[in-house]
């Protein structure tokens, strides 16, 4: 079998005229429209602040280590706690996956030559640095100490830099909303009119749901905090309740965003599973309708759900009932996504490659995650739970164990798409191996703590619970390493791998239809389309060492099988 | 190569020379359909996070308003129908004139768009100006957000402020607010007329469309301000003769007089003051970017960029502009008129 000409320009090794090297010098990339470099950029910098934050979290980690003082006063200890929360959520783990993979890989897999406005794009990047900016000036100047919740009224009396935090985290909120504004009219105005609904990869209807829910929850955030401010600088007895208002009310407003927010973390991340489940085990994706309704879903029952954290506050008994009704129910979409993914795994042709690594341990870590934030849920057991570090092991494993987990495998599998390089399997599956190992180390004796009554967000303990703690430390520094490896490693591919064809893993989604890394107008020939799950149309050509379409073989050689599985 | 560099140097230039050519269909569009269409879809999906933006504030005004209907009735006594009245009207009107642009620029007549545009500014000024004027009354009065609300009955402001405010019956609130419109005002008659005498002809006229804007704003102020000066004797002389009965302005004699001996906490009015500062005045900001919104319409109208195939960034502005206006229309009956 050979492949056309054609193809072989196509598909063939990246030709010098890619998105990196098309204009060069800093104000190209500063002031690119180009999703692909803003995407790189967002990359860089929300990693920036994972490594920052991660640096916090070792810390308290370390203070933890003893039940007595080592090195942090309980107040850096509080101020430690909340720069971490404040950064890894709003500067780090919500942009995360739509800014940084879904910018590079949205435009592509619609076919498209770019998102629809590329300014603003640009200028939503801008507004993530800006608000960064913001949260490190509070960071260096007064600190802040209110936990990355913000409640009041003790945010309103703290004297440290709360102004400067809810200002970062205001304008992360509009940059987040530009992202999913961008997003949503780029899916709906700028894919090609033979592109139906249900022929989009199932990250695409994830990232769909994601920027519903950014439009639709972040604009209540923003005024939220903008109240907040406005209370400290003049007390206008909203949220005071010195002066009349009512605290609880803000964490109706808080939690009315931040509850939709954790799916916002999440929904991306499980479009990033669906499609490395589906492209390492080269198989049709198990229930496709079913995969994208489940994200409209947990998109629009995510809404409902938020008075789950407010058990405790003082709501009414009914009022409670209800949002643990609904918060169960929000569980069945996402149960719904796991299955799916496990019969696509069925008889599939695994190949345990590194995204596919990551991409089985979320479906492990998510599932714990998802299935504790019942025991979260259900009212009786909440009472006790709540506010210990059961809640806390509970959103580490969705959001570490589940968000960062899709994060890294999304990477390793669009990365020799970025950069033309292949990385080092072998080192990024240890990576893989020992970020598995390390969270479960730090988080699961978690669990075992907050259900024997330890509370969070406390710099002392007792004896009872050194052991946990210490194994909970340990982890923390065996899951550090095992991200900084992951990161190496693909920081080393970028200069030293291999170079690599345009669809080295098989995949038929259309991004991988460009050439490795693409060019800058993303592809250089008329889109071939095909259903972005039909692996058969698929053939490995061992010339190029490149995946192309049948189409593109020349016919008279006959049929060579490709490594696809027996369909069942 | 270097066809690959000339393209991505154009992309990113695009903004500054595209309007050369007269070629307004940015490179990652197919058509100009396409175009127009992702713009009005993004345009519809901002006003939507724009009403979730006010939805807090809405929802605030409701749980106060159902714990203490009492002071919601009291304190929008303070609030002058007739100025908000006239702002609403004034809104309404720019809202016709802004419509009417769009129509215009889609048909191509730039030149009769841009005057409309020009008019929907200057109503939007002129919104302000009588928007001083309330503000400035109050503050005068010491009817401030909760924490700062301090009104005692009878008290008169006048018999404070010397100075040519005090002899011309304006409030030196009012003086302050209209600094900065001041500013802009001198600033842009100063360049329309460096710009009329250096020859650039255009930028003159734009100069001086922004002028005018601005003296709408002096428009609104000082017709607010003859209002409630008028207002204001009004009452005066209905005290003098010695009929106590107007309600306007012994509304709510009890709750609305200051911290008084039984309790400690201000007043609960405070909370009904606070809640309208931050809706007018997320409304003002609104308006506030409205009206650069427009100024750059109306400077693409001079240019006269506009054709029955590209009108789409009047069509957007005009949205969001009619989305200003239907803010204020809900704002104007729960503040103002709740009796
Ligand atoms: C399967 C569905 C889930 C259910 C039923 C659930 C339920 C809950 C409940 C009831 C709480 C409140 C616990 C308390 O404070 O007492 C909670 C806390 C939390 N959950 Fe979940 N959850 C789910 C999924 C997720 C996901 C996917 C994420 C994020 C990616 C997440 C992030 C969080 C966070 C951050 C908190 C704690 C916030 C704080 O108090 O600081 N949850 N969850
Ligand atoms: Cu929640």
């Amino acid at each position: 079998m050979s492949a056309t000409p054609q193809a072989q320009k196509l598909f063939g090794h990246a030709e010098e005229n890619n998105y990196l090297k098309c204009s060069s010098g800093i104000k190209s990339w500063l002031f690119t429209l180009d999703h692909k470099r803003i995407g790189v950029m967002y990359l860089i910098g929300v990693t920036f602040a994972l490594f920052l934050a991660g640096v916090f979290a070792l810390i308290l980690r370390s203070e933890l280590f003893t039940g007595d003082e080592n090195f942090l006063s309980e107040a850096q200890y509080n101020q430690m706690f909340t720069l971490h929360g404040a950064i890894m959520v709003f500067a780090f783990i919500i942009p995360s996956i739509p800014a940084a993979l879904g910018n590079f890989v949205l435009p592509m897999m619609l076919g498209a030559k770019d998102v629809a406005f590329p300014r603003l794009n640009l200028c939503s990047f801008y507004l993530w640095m800006f608000g960064t900016a913001f949260l490190l000036t509070a960071m260096l100047t007064n600190g802040l100490d209110t936990g990355w919740t913000f409640y009041t009224p003790y945010s309103i009396t703290t004297t440290t830099a709360v102004i400067y935090a809810t200002m970062g985290a205001f304008i992360l909120g509009f940059s987040s909303i530009f992202t999913g504004l961008n997003f949503l009219v780029t899916v709906n105005t700028m894919r090609p009119k033979t592109m139906g609904w249900f022929k989009l990869p199932l990250f695409i209807w994830s990232l769909y749901a994601t920027s519903i829910i950014q439009i639709l929850a972040t604009p209540v955030l923003g005024i939220t905090l903008l109240l907040l401010i406005a209370e400290r600088v003049m007390h206008i007895g909203i949220f005071d309740p010195a002066y009349g208002g009512d605290p609880v009310l803000f964490q109706h407003f808080f939690w009315f965003y931040s509850h939709p927010a954790v799916y916002i973390m999440i929904l991306p991340a499980m479009g990033v599973i669906s499609e490395l489940i589906s492209v390492y085990s080269h198989k049709k994706i198990f229930g496709y309708s079913f995969i994208a309704f489940s994200s409209v879903a947990i998109a629009l029952l995510g809404f409902l759900v938020w008075g789950h954290h407010m058990f405790t506050s003082g709501q009414s008994q009914l009022v409670t009932l209800v949002f643990s009704a609904i918060t169960f129910s929000v569980a069945i979409p996402s149960a719904v996504k796991v299955f799916n993914w496990l019969a696509t795994l069925y008889k599939g042709s695994i190949k345990l490659v590194t995204p596919m690594c990551y991409a089985l341990s979320f479906i492990f870590l998510f599932g714990i995650g998802g299935l504790t934030g019942l025991f979260l849920g259900t009212l009786s057991t909440d009472i006790h739970l709540h506010d210990t570090y059961f809640v806390v092991a509970h959103f580490h494993f969705v959001m570490v164990g589940g968000t960062l987990t899709a994060l890294l495998g999304g990477l390793y599998h669009w990365w020799p798409k970025m950069f033309g390089r292949m990385y080092n399997d072998f080192l990024g599956r240890v990576g893989c191996f020992l970020v598995f190992v390390g969270f479960n180390l730090t988080f699961f004796p978690q669990f075992v703590m907050g259900s024997r009554g330890m509370p969070r967000r406390y710099a002392r303990y007792d004896p009872e619970f050194e052991i946990f703690h210490q194994a909970s430390t340990i982890g923390a520094f065996i899951l550090g390493i095992g991200i900084l490896l992951a990161f190496a490693v693909l920081v080393h591919a970028v200069f030293f791998g291999r170079k690599i064809g345009g669809n080295p893993f098989g995949a038929a989604s259309l991004e991988w239809q460009s050439s490795s890394p693409p060019s800058f107008h993303n592809f250089d020939h008329k889109i071939h389309m095909n259903a972005p799950y039909d692996f058969s149309a698929m053939v490995y050509d061992e010339e190029m060492d490149t995946y192309i379409q049948r189409d593109f073989v020349t016919p008279e050689t006959p049929e060579v099988p490709a490594p696809e599985p027996t369909k069942a | 190569m270097s066809t690959v560099e000339e393209t991505a140097d154009s992309h990113d230039e695009h903004d500054d020379d595209h309007h050369d050519h007269g070629e307004f269909i940015a490179h990652h569009f197919d058509s100009a359909e396409q175009q127009f269409d992702s713009g009005k879809l993004g345009i519809w999906v901002f006003l939507v996070t724009e009403v979730l933006f006010f939805s807090g504030l809405f929802v605030a005004y409701v749980l106060y308003r159902y714990h203490h209907p009492e002071v919601f009735v009291d304190a929008s006594q303070f609030l002058d129908k007739v100025l908000g009245g006239i702002n609403t009207i004034v809104l309404l009107f720019s809202s016709l004139t802004m419509a009417w642009a769009v129509r215009a620029a889609q048909l191509g007549n730039n030149n009769f768009a841009g005057k409309l545009i020009l008019i929907t500014m200057i109503c939007a000024a002129a919104f302000l100006g009588i928007k001083a004027v309330e503000y400035s009354h109050k503050w005068d009065l010491y009817i401030l957000p909760v924490s700062y609300y301090n009104y005692m009955e009878g008290y008169h402001p006048e018999a404070e402020s010397g100075g040519i405010a005090g002899t011309l019956h304006i409030s030196k609130w009012l003086v302050t607010l209209s600094m900065l419109p001041l500013l802009c005002l001198t600033l842009f008659s100063a360049g329309a007329v460096a710009m009329a005498a250096t020859g650039k002809r255009l930028m003159a006229q734009f100069m001086l469309g922004l002028a005018i804007m601005m003296s709408g704003y002096f428009v609104g102020a000082f017709a607010g301000q003859t209002y409630q000066n008028w207002h204001e004797a009004n009452l005066e002389a209905e005290e003098h003769a010695g009929d106590h009965g107007h309600d306007g302005d012994h509304a709510g004699d009890s709750i609305a007089t200051g911290p008084d001996s039984t309790s400690e906490r201000p007043p609960q009015i405070g909370v009904f003051f606070s809640i309208y500062y931050c809706m007018t005045g997320l409304h003002a900001i609104h308006v506030i970017a409205g009206m650069a919104a427009l100024s750059w319409l109306y400077f693409r109208c001079l240019k006269a960029h506009f054709r029955p195939d590209y009108f789409g960034p009047v069509d957007y502005v005009g949205l969001y502009w009619h989305l200003v206006d239907l803010i204020w229309i809900y704002l104007f009956p729960l503040l103002y008129l709740i009796n």
